[in-house]
């Protein structure tokens, strides 16, 4: 009795009321969800269309719901640190609740919101821009979602079972190794990053060879459209960088559960090669989430500037220089770390060569804007703020950049400023774009633009309130991941501006939440398929697209195709009768189930229970083993459904 | 996914590549290769950055048996060669020949697996284990991953084996007979790689 009391003690987190309540929430709406569920008789439905499902279409609205919750959670945990550290001396939180938030804040922002956003905006604009049916690898595509979730459910259980990781969202060794860091927490990040982590690889696997091998005929290279370049890039970078994290977390697992010593002193190991091995991945990482934020920046410019893209050339050289040299910078993540002059001086040197890419980048579109016949929609506000934004990040990080300045600098408010203007001026100003501007395509409606305005202004005001015055205080002298400060140093004020901004983001958050309740009561409905006018081929078919996509691939002559298309009256081509029955691939829960294993057993691995580790391996095993003997696995969407799709979009013809 | 039409269905492209599905697969493999050739590149980079930091325990010169990884070497080479036999008599439509290379390779495959194990496990009786020394954490993982994606080989191509003999060479058995060959000729490209950085260096560093 004692025994299980003991271990229940230590299995749950005990002696939070904040915990305590959120225990209290997670039931009560996992007890919501199931009650709507059976009580609307939806099991079925939700199992057939969404869970099973191989559709590109929907598995990117999927990533999407996921990164908005995540969202969520980042934020909050944003929120709890901003109201900590609003006035000196605060008790809010303890130093160790802190430093399990800023770790899980920072992972989940990057790993489980960023990723999976941008991911959901491939899925979702990818096939549709190059003209084909679904990815290259359809089944493949659900097994990374479903990794994602897994591995994104796994890292979240932690606050409420065995507790949080706590050494960072850089898990830093020996910080974060056994020795200075006992417990499940780290155990947590190692092995929900490692789940989501494969996931993601194959997504650069799936998408790389998407466009390669399957766009439409006519549609050659210099002719894609610039988010499906973009998507190009990245999954090159992510087929380079991720196995490398792969092999870092590996390695730190190995360390922490048998005792092994890639990273500790004693034994030979060295705690710098994690660092090494971390930012190896985590620079490209940088370039994985900001490329497709470009990507869409450049869409939502040329089609609301009514322009075509300005030196498009230039934008895919750009982006590929920036791929390359985003591999050989890591180390300025460490300058301090005690490299030697000439080493410090290279990385120096490669990072700021960046700025050049792109700042080439900046010019073409300002450039597409020049003359332009302007348009601020709600996404075009998000580009434009975007521009001024990114800016102040990127020159603020070629500051960080001169490695003897970098002393000063270094793990300051200045630096979390820094990251702080390119990942939410660029990747997070970049996903709601992408989501306004393709949120048509995704539901059929479109969000209400005046709310859509207010959400913008009061988000993009306050990120300023809210990061603009960490440069001060980080100049001042305020490290990061401090969980409290005295009096009279001049930081309060700045530090209770910074709080309201964050609070001031949170409400432009709930206005988005909101716009898109209303938006899909009262939202107006997109019939055309094609609101914005837009230049490129998912505005070619019906808001949603249907299973297929398109009745007929069309024929691609030049860039922006479909902007012309439209003048030549050549898009009625697209769903002309008589059609041919199209091959679709079929659903399947093997996906699903695999990631309930890959769950079950990164759950063992956290606690060290192998059997339960091998047990899950073993189910997964046998999931590939099922697949790999179905032979079954596509249909054919007849011609007469075809026709009555079609028919019902009013485009029969 | 593959399309309405196979447009590049040509007379004298091989079967593996006469469906669209097909030659995505293959495609998708290859980056798959690469990707995986990158998890390795770090697993040899830390290898070789810990080759002397053996804290007191046993280095390399005193662990590696030169006849054993010699026989490991041919038994592997050997395996990779009967394996494109196998290739080869797939494109000819010989689905017994087929099999039997296959079976061939997977014997070879799982002597290599022997030795491998008979390796570690003396090693771990003379007390050299992955406790030990970074050195030996690296060892271990370094060369235990290849061992492990020789395993899943295996039991991959056991799988096939069972495919093509119920269902006989089509254009689905036949990409996957291509597909574990080229995964049997990259693991094999690894070894080499193992043979000259790991074993041929340690004897001589
Ligand atoms: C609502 C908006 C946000 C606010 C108010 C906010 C605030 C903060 C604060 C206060 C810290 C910790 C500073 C410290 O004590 O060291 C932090 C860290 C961090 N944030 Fe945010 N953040 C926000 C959004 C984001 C987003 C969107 C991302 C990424 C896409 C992000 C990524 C990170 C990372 C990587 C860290 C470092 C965590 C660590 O030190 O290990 N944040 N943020
Ligand atoms: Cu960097």
């Amino acid at each position: 009795m004692e025994n299980i009391k003991h271990f229940l003690g230590n299995f749950f987190v005990t002696g939070e009321p904040m915990i305590y309540m959120a225990d209290v929430a997670i039931v009560l709406v996992s007890l919501g969800i199931i009650f709507v569920l059976t009580y609307f008789k939806k099991w079925k439905w939700l199992w057939k269309e969404w869970l099973t499902t191989v559709d590109a279409k929907k598995i990117g609205i999927m990533y999407i719901i996921a990164a908005l919750l995540m969202l969520f959670r980042g934020g909050v945990d944003a929120l709890l640190m901003r109201t900590q550290l609003a006035l000196p001396n605060l008790h809010f939180l303890d130093s160790q609740h802190y430093n399990e938030i800023f770790t899980t804040h920072g992972t989940i922002m990057i790993l489980f919101m960023a990723m999976p956003f941008i991911i959901g905006l491939f899925n979702i604009a990818v096939p549709l821009q190059i003209g084909a049916r679904d990815v290259a690898f359809p089944f493949l595509n659900a097994v990374s979602f479903w990794l994602f979730f897994a591995g994104a459910m796994l890292f979240n259980l932690s606050f409420v079972i065995g507790g949080s990781p706590d050494a960072g969202w850089t898990s830093y060794t020996p910080l974060a190794g056994k020795e200075l860091d006992p417990g499940v927490g780290e155990n947590y990040y190692l092995l929900g990053l490692q789940i989501a982590g494969i996931g993601t690889l194959a997504t650069g696997v799936n998408f790389f060879t998407t466009i390669i091998k399957m766009r439409a005929p006519g549609m050659s290279l210099m002719k894609m459209p610039m988010f499906t370049w973009s998507v190009l890039v990245t999954s090159v970078i992510i087929m380079f960088a991720f196995p490398v994290l792969t092999v870092a977390l590996a390695m730190l697992t190995i360390d922490r559960l048998f005792d092994a010593h890639f990273f500790t002193v004693a034994a030979g190991g060295q705690p710098m090669q994690w660092a090494n091995l971390f930012w190896i991945w985590g620079h490209p990482e940088v370039y994985i989430v900001i490329l497709p934020a470009f990507g869409v920046f450049s869409e939502v410019i040329a089609t609301f500037s009514r322009k075509k893209l300005f030196g498009y050339h230039a934008m895919v050289f750009s982006m590929v220089a920036i791929s390359v040299l985003g591999f050989i910078t890591w180390v300025h993540h460490f300058f301090t770390m005690g490299a030697g002059p000439g080493v410090n001086s290279f990385f120096s040197l490669s990072t700021m060569l960046i700025a050049i890419p792109t700042g080439v980048k900046v010019f073409n579109w300002l450039f597409t804007l020049n003359k332009g016949k302007i348009q601020f929609t709600t996404a075009m506000l998000w580009a434009l703020a975007f521009i001024p934004n990114f800016l102040i990040g990127g020159l603020t990080g070629v500051m960080l950049a001169v490695a003897p300045a970098d002393y000063q600098y270094h793990n300051s408010y200045f630096l979390i400023s820094h990251f702080h203007y390119v990942l939410i001026g660029g990747t997070v100003f970049a996903a709601f774009a992408g989501l306004t501007y393709w949120w048509p395509k995704m539901f059929g409606h479109i969000l209400n633009e005046r709310l859509g305005k207010w959400a913008f202004w009061v988000f993009m005001i306050s990120f300023n309130v809210c990061f603009l015055p960490m440069y001060l205080v980080g100049l001042l002298g305020m490290t990061r991941r401090m969980y409290t400060y005295p009096a009279g140093l001049g930081w309060t004020s700045l530090n209770l501006i910074e709080t309201i901004g964050a609070f001031g983001m949170g409400l432009g958050f709930i206005i988005m939440v909101y716009n898109i309740y209303w938006s899909a009561r009262y939202g107006e409905r997109d019939t055309t398929g094609d609101p914005w006018d837009g230049r490129t081929l998912e505005w070619a078919t019906t808001s949603p697209a249907p299973e297929y996509n398109f009745a007929h691939i069309p024929t691609i002559q030049q860039v922006d195709d479909f902007y012309y298309m439209k003048k030549e009256g050549r898009q009625k081509e697209i769903s002309k009768a008589p059609y041919k029955p199209i091959h679709m691939p079929n659903n399947s829960g093997v996906p699903i189930i695999m990631a309930v294993f890959f769950f079950i057993g990164g759950f063992g691995l956290v606690f060290e229970w192998i059997w339960m580790g091998i047990l899950g391996g073993i189910g997964v095993l046998a999931c590939m083993l099922y697949r790999s003997f179905e032979t079954h696995d596509h249909h054919y969407i007849p011609v007469d459904e075809i026709e009555r799709t079609e028919r019902e979009a009013g485009r029969f013809s | 996914m593959a399309a309405v039409t196979n447009h590049n269905n040509k007379p004298y492209e091989p079967l593996e590549y006469s469906t669209e599905e097909g030659s995505l697969r293959i495609f998708g493999f290859w980056l798959f290769l690469a990707a995986d050739m990158v998890l390795f590149a770090c697993l040899f980079a830390t290898y070789l950055m810990y080759i002397h930091h053996t804290a007191g325990g046993p280095s390399s010169k005193e662990l590696f048996e030169v006849k054993d990884f010699m026989i490991e070497t041919v038994d592997l080479l050997v395996s990779s060669f009967t394996c494109g036999l196998a290739t080869l008599e797939m494109r000819r439509g010989n689905k017994k020949a087929t099999i039997a290379w296959l079976i061939v390779t997977l014997i070879l495959g799982l002597v290599f697996i022997g030795f491998e194990v008979k390796e570690f496990t003396g090693m771990v009786q003379e007390g050299a284990t992955l406790q030990t020394s970074a050195f030996l954490t690296s060892f271990f993982i370094l060369v235990g991953t290849h061992g492990c994606h020789v395993s899943i080989g295996i039991l991959w191509m056991l799988c096939i084996i069972a495919q093509l003999a119920t269902r006989g060479i089509n254009a689905q058995t036949a990409r996957k007979v291509f597909i574990i060959g080229l995964y049997w000729h990259f693991l094999d490209v690894i070894w080499i790689f193992l043979f000259t950085a790991v074993y041929l260096t340690g004897l001589v560093l």
